[in-house]
């Protein structure tokens, strides 16, 4: 049997960030899926994907937050805490960092998430109608 | 040609189908506005983390102007009952999916099982509607 490749071990550690982002995740975490100590696990990460664990997982968090921002109407807060960190003020840092713009002034660069929504016509020729209706032709139908 | 974008499961609960499809299946939100011209109407999508381009619509039952209440009546006793639609969901690996999934909490009415297309289980979102989770053998 030929041996593993390291980077199987790895890989578990990057598919993990991938799919668990949204909970208090960290590398210590990360490091235990790929059965190695954190700080070797941190050095063979790097030299296998080009960027530390850390990293990895904190532009996957923003990645979702900004697509987060684009499509729902949720508050920068419960985007924070939806992506799995868990203080506004450092998000907000790293996502100034990331996308040289603050949450919201990114958020304000795109069209409103709700005009961006797929909601179906049926939906909105419904709801859109008015819900009380008093016109003078039911008052004479009822009085008929 | 046409493809799937998008498909509607009937929920009793958005806020608690979001937990469930998000923190307990492992998809993402796609979509999640509250549209105030519309009666705060809510426009609920989330999807598998591979296919950014396939969603579910987690859509309350409606009310009147959009369901009669006899209707919303009717559709609360299918999905209770399970009949109000399934969702076939696959996987690389059914037993892998199955211990992940049970460790956040899903519940499965059906264990993974040999069948003759692979290894299928099941389980119900908390609206009852029925979901698979099969591991599809190769033809």
């Amino acid at each position: 049997m030929s041996p593993v490749p390291p980077a199987r071990y790895l890989i578990r550690a990057k598919d993990l960030a991938d799919s668990r982002y949204a909970e208090p995740l960290g590398v210590a975490d990360l490091a235990r899926a790929a059965r190695l100590s954190p700080a070797h696990f941190s050095r063979e990460f790097r030299r296998e994907f080009g960027e530390s664990p850390h990293q990895y997982l904190l532009t996957r968090r923003l990645e979702r937050a900004a697509a987060l921002l684009r499509r729902t109407d949720w508050t920068v807060a419960d985007i924070c805490f939806a992506v799995g960190l868990n203080s506004v003020g450092s998000f907000t840092t790293s996502f100034r960092r990331m996308f040289e713009v603050t949450p919201t002034a990114y958020r304000a660069a795109f069209p409103p998430a709700a005009a961006m929504a797929l909601v179906p016509g049926c939906v909105v020729r419904a709801y859109g109608r008015p819900q009380h209706r008093t016109f003078r032709e039911d008052s004479s139908t009822a009085g008929s | 040609m046409i493809t799937i974008g998008t498909t509607q499961l009937w929920v009793h609960d958005q806020d608690e189908a979001l937990d469930f499809w998000t923190r307990k299946v492992g998809m993402e939100v796609r979509q999640d506005v509250t549209v105030p011209e519309l009666g705060n109407f809510r426009w609920l999508t989330v999807g598998p983390v591979g296919q950014p381009d396939i969603s579910i619509v987690l859509m309350a039952i409606p009310g009147p102007p959009l369901m009669d209440a006899e209707t919303t009546d009717q559709v609360r006793t299918l999905m209770a009952k399970g009949f109000a639609g399934t969702v076939f969901l696959v996987t690389e690996d059914c037993e892998a999916s199955y211990e992940e999934l049970s460790g956040r909490g899903v519940e499965f009415t059906e264990k993974p099982e040999e069948r003759p297309y692979g290894i299928d289980s099941g389980f119900r979102d908390p609206s009852g509607n029925s979901i698979r989770l099969t591991q599809v053998k190769p033809f």
